[in-house]
């Protein structure tokens, strides 16, 4: 008995037009869903709550929205990528009558919150990470996120003025176009100090997998690499490892500063509070919320560690003019003529993307000067 | 110094892997050859070690944290300074640490091998529930842990004389490791030499032949399981106090259910059980070498290479007439 | 050819006379499996409310919240329904083999595996109907999980290697294999940021049980729990098999196809875990990715041995865990807490059951001829 409970990926592609604009909110949807003053916001996470990275950043933004008076916040964790999430959401508008749910993986968003949310029209679904389309998906659904890449470019600048050994490395999980920003930011961050530097990248295949992150780490100092940054749900061991060590570190997702004092540089960290209670403020006054919502440093999604005692002056120096840059609107961490690791040229001689730029959001390369494979 | 390693730094990261990733898996391999020498098997060591490695991480943060706010407040009643001391100051409570998860790891094995007493109870089914019921009942009380920093075990540096700051690293030996070796000829000396071990294959072996000696089975087979229990808490106390060295509810990848069946592989003899740790752990180690070496196409494949090599050693050296030879007679997995 | 055989082992007979103590006597005897099963659950609620309580939480909340988000509505009954359909056949693929005294904890593997051949196979069949190209999906998973099994049952006939080190490890293989091809060569590059198949096409996707939100699979699942019920309780092959897992040199000297029966019943089981890979592919995710390794296999393993390797069994505790799972949730969220706190109480409440199996035959009310000496 075939059914079709969401747009087929064909569809989605044949509506492939750029959504470049940010806030595209929906008319369709109104106020009547959220009864005035009163709101039940649902946080849906895919590992533990503490994890001292990525569902920890989301967790401390949620904290952030149970502040806010009238708003009642209900939050579960370790929530597989399968029929579980979407039984979740099912659950928490059924049972404790949540009107605005953040599903805060990006394997969440289809098929599992695309099949949900046609059935519930009065609720407001806001996924972390995907491609909203106008047209395309449910007008209740939604998505947001933030250029990290940014604090990663940031990284790769103060990291190449730390590094004695000219290469720096990077420790991912997958090669998907999220981790590949971050890692050809870091590396484009550090060229734009020293053209001669290389980053080296080993993928571990998970996004939780302590010992082979333990293990990447070792693999990439014991190349000579001596500023470690990394991309993985949790950044703890990678931090840990390389700190042990004795290489310099920067942070991803949370301020991982107390796990190495001396040793961690800066870091690029998520600010959820902000969007969230954004998110929530609205709905709580009625207001439709956006259906389309990118945001990076000068919005505060996304900022940086404090510096660490290794930073010169120099170095901090450094990246606090580009940081300037890129609050004042206008810097381009891609910008052409930009060749991949194997050689192509991606990104032509004059042009320069802006990190609102959706096409960044589908990048399936390393630039060159990274040492690694997507493959 | 540094020194740029280039190819060479493969067989040095299958060293420096094999000696770092090792511990835990000949940990619980040689507690389980106890404990399946008696006849018993217990698959629950997976959530033993989890188990272990959260109450280990957070009985030495406990214990280094209160040492370090009694040496501050010493000082300020004494008027002095307050010296700079965390938690991580103390790796003696990292060593108190692992002595807490061993007794947690007995108290595991102790219920598994009384349960198992029973009559018509099977000893795989229990395993399997206890795993959950670990694993369980260490992320239950685990969440406080997950942020502080707990001391880590020291390490010996065995290449202090290198001047090649990656083999000083990769040779740099936690006693742990150390005291596994020592176990393992220990172990296997004392199955062959000595009444314990005499005792101990008897029950494994025959039943009917203990209770003619009037050995209380039960007795035995419960005692060898909470010693396999203890080895396990260390192993998992190993994970998080000393490598990769930190308590997170992903901190273990499945070593314990690997470490059983390493057994088997090693056919319950404790010297193999230790080049058995020593393939897995090495061979761990071979996909993000290569990676940094530039063998970057892959990696899933290249990080499956201890199953792999795993299954074809076992292919390799098994044959149909001699199945399971030196297997325990009473062991449940192989009847 | 397949013949009916009676009932192995310890049939109960029919009375020759009907008399009131002889239903008395039969429904005593019969009482026993379900009595003593519910009196471990009670004594799992109790201890666990003892350990709730202690801890300053109210267990008759927590059991009030199991029973609403576990059972408690029509919404609940479908989260545990859709949880509980791949768990049916995980545990198919341990109970199986089992039958012949093989201990395979391997099924995870097939179920990859499975999935993963359903969504190769379902790309060529974009444009074929439903009625072939689905049919298609689930025989391409039943031959992958079979064929990888199966090599666990062929390596331990051929090379007396032992199938339980021997699964495991092949389930570690057949992941990072999923994933290699996933990632790979069979990468849909619009799967952006999680690495996926191209999805299936809409007409092969597997909809819902009418009536009610459970896709198919649970139904198919169900079914397969009955037939492999048939095929061990009621064939020679199932007769062969208890001999064979008995003792095989006895099952040789009777002719008994002893390495069919091994490699054949192993092969069965796996390609029952393909078909749940099959059903995550095509009722649940539409294409295949790392999110088919969801340790499915690994419950199913503790399923088995609770359903004592009877397929009929599995069923009830197969939804007894969806239920206990699809709880979960909402205990997070109304109690305050930690997710694990479900996997405490499975853990408990499962040594509890198990602990319970040596009460069996020891009560004198469930043993009527122990009670009235004939």
């Amino acid at each position: 008995m075939p059914f079709k409970p969401v747009p087929s990926r064909r569809d989605l592609l044949k509506t492939g037009a750029a959504l470049g604009a940010l806030g595209v909110a929906s008319p369709l949807i109104g106020a009547r869903a959220f009864a005035q003053g009163a709101l039940t916001v649902g946080f849906i996470y895919v590992g533990p709550r503490d994890d001292y990275g990525y569902n920890q950043a989301h967790a401390e933004g949620a904290a952030a929205v149970k502040a806010i008076p009238g708003v009642t916040v209900i939050e579960e964790e370790n929530v597989p990528e399968s029929v579980a999430v979407q039984r979740s959401m099912e659950s928490m508008i059924e049972f404790d009558g949540a009107a605005l749910v953040f599903p805060t993986s990006f394997g969440y968003f289809d098929p599992h919150m695309l099949a949900v949310a046609p059935r519930y029209p009065g609720v407001q679904f806001r996924h972390c990470g995907a491609v909203w389309q106008e047209g395309v998906h449910p007008a209740n659904t939604g998505t947001y996120f933030g250029y990290i890449g940014l604090g990663q470019y940031l990284n790769g600048i103060v990291a190449a003025h730390a590094s004695r050994t000219k290469k720096i490395g990077f420790v991912a999980a997958k090669p998907i176009p999220q981790v590949l920003i971050n890692i050809n930011s870091f590396l484009l961050g550090a060229r734009s100090v020293d053209p001669t530097i290389t980053c080296q990248v080993i993928f571990t295949g998970e996004w939780s997998m302590a010992v082979r992150e333990a293990e990447a780490t070792n693999a990439l100092i014991d190349q000579g690499v001596d500023v470690v940054t990394c991309h993985v749900d949790g950044p703890k061991v990678v931090v840990e490892t390389a700190a042990a060590r004795g290489a310099y570190v920067c942070g991803y997702h949370a301020n991982q500063s107390a796990l190495a004092p001396a040793l961690y540089l800066t870091g690029a960290e998520w600010n959820w509070a902000t969007l969230y209670t954004n998110f929530v403020n609205q709905a709580l006054a009625g207001e439709p919320l956006a259906n389309f919502v990118r945001g990076g440093l000068s919005d505060g999604f996304v900022k940086m560690s404090p510096y660490g005692p290794a930073v010169t002056a120099e170095a901090a120096a450094a990246a606090d003019a580009v940081k300037a840059e890129m609050m004042s609107g206008g810097f381009s961490v891609f910008r052409g003529p930009l060749y991949t690791n194997t050689g192509t040229l991606v990104i032509p001689e004059g042009t320069a993307y802006l990190e609102t730029d959706i096409a960044l959001e589908s990048m399936d390369y390393l630039v060159e000067g990274v040492i690694g494979s997507t493959s | 110094m540094d020194t740029d390693l280039g190819w060479w730094a493969v067989p040095l990261a299958l060293i420096g892997g094999a000696i770092r990733i090792s511990t835990p898996f000949l940990f619980v391999s040689l507690g389980e050859t106890i404990t399946e020498k008696s006849g018993r098997i217990n698959l629950g060591l997976e959530g033993t070690l989890i188990f272990g490695a959260m109450i280990g991480y957070g009985m030495a943060y406990l214990i280094g944290d209160a040492w370090a706010q009694a040496a501050i407040n010493d000082a300020i009643a004494q008027g002095l300074p307050p010296p700079a001391v965390s938690a991580r100051s103390y790796p003696m409570a990292a060593w108190l640490g692992v002595g807490i998860a061993a007794i947690a790891g007995s108290l595991f094995g102790v219920v598994h091998g009384l349960i198992c007493s029973l009559k018509r109870v099977n000893d795989i089914a229990v395993g399997i529930a206890m795993m959950l019921f670990g694993m369980g009942i260490a992320f239950y009380f685990g969440k406080p842990f997950i942020a502080p920093a707990a001391p880590d075990l020291p390490s010996i540096p065995f290449a202090a004389w290198s001047d090649v700051s990656q083999v000083r690293d990769a040779f740099n030996v936690n006693a742990l490791f150390i005291i596994g070796i020592v176990l393992a000829v220990v172990l296997w000396w004392a199955f062959r030499n000595t009444r314990l071990g005499l005792i101990l294959r008897v029950v494994g072996d025959s039943a009917d032949a203990a209770r003619a000696l009037g050995y209380n089975i039960n007795l035995v087979r419960t005692l060898a399981t909470a010693v396999g229990g203890a080895f396990a808490g260390i192993g998992g106390a190993f994970l998080s106090l000393y490598y990769p060295g930190s308590w997170n509810e992903g901190i273990s990848s499945g070593q314990g259910l690997m470490a059983v069946a390493l057994v088997i592989f090693a056919r319950w003899n404790p010297i193999a059980c230790f080049w058995a740790a020593m393939l897995f752990g090495g061979t761990s180690a071979l996909g993000p070498a290569l990676q940094a070496v530039g063998v970057t196409g892959g990696y899933y494949l290249f990080n499956a290479a201890p199953y792999i090599l795993t299954l074809g050693l076992m292919v390799a050296t098994s044959s149909r007439n001699r199945a399971m030879a030196g297997a325990p007679g009473e062991l449940s997995i192989t009847r | 050819m397949v013949q009916l055989v009676g009932d192995g082992g310890d049939a109960v007979a029919p009375p020759p006379r009907v008399t009131g103590r002889s239903v008395l006597d039969w429904i005593s005897r019969r009482a026993e499996v379900v009595v003593i099963p519910l009196g471990a659950i009670l004594a799992g609620l109790v201890l666990f409310g003892v350990f709730l309580w202690i801890q300053g939480h109210d267990p008759f909340q927590f059991y009030d919240l199991m029973y609403l988000g576990g059972f408690g509505r029509q919404l609940s009954i479908e989260s545990a329904l859709s949880r509980a359909a791949p768990l049916l056949f995980a545990a198919l693929c341990v109970a199986l083999p089992a039958r012949l005294g093989l201990v395979v904890i391997g099924g995870e593997g097939a179920i990859v595996l499975g999935g993963l051949a359903a969504a190769a196979i379902a790309l060529p069949l974009a444009n074929a109907p439903a009625f072939v190209g689905i049919p298609a999906m689930a025989i391409a998973a039943m031959i992958a999980g079979g064929f990888w099994i199966g090599i666990a049952g062929a390596l331990r006939h051929y090379r007396g290697v032992n199938e339980t080190i021997s699964s495991l490890l092949l389930a570690y293989v057949a992941i990072a294999l999923m994933n290699h091809i996933v990632e790979g060569p069979l990468r849909d590059p619009a799967s952006l940021n999680k690495p996926s198949t191209a999805p299936i096409a809409d007409q092969l996707m597997v909809g819902t049980l009418p009536g009610l939100n459970v896709h198919w699979g649970f139904a198919v699942g169900v079914v397969a729990c009955i037939l492999a019920w048939i095929l061990i309780d009621r064939t020679t092959w199932g007769f062969s098999a208890r001999i064979a897992g008995g003792n095989v040199r006895a099952a040789q000297i009777q002719g008994l196809p002893v390495g069919k029966l091994i490699i054949g019943f192993c092969a069965l089981g796996g390609a029952f875990a393909g078909l749940a890979g099959m059903f995550e592919v095509a009722a649940v995710q539409y294409s295949a990715n790392g999110s088919l390794a969801a340790r499915y296999g690994y419950t199913g393993i503790l399923i088995a041995f609770l359903a004592r390797h009877n397929p009929l069994m599995i069923i009830p505790f197969a939804v007894l865990l969806g239920g206990i799972e699809a709880s979960g949730g909402l205990i997070q969220r109304r109690m305050g807490l930690p997710d694990a706190t479900i996997l405490v109480f499975e853990g408990l409440l499962f040594v509890l059951i198990l602990i319970s199996e040596t009460f069996y035959g020891r009560f004198r009310i469930f043993n009527p001829e122990k009670r009235s000496p004939a």
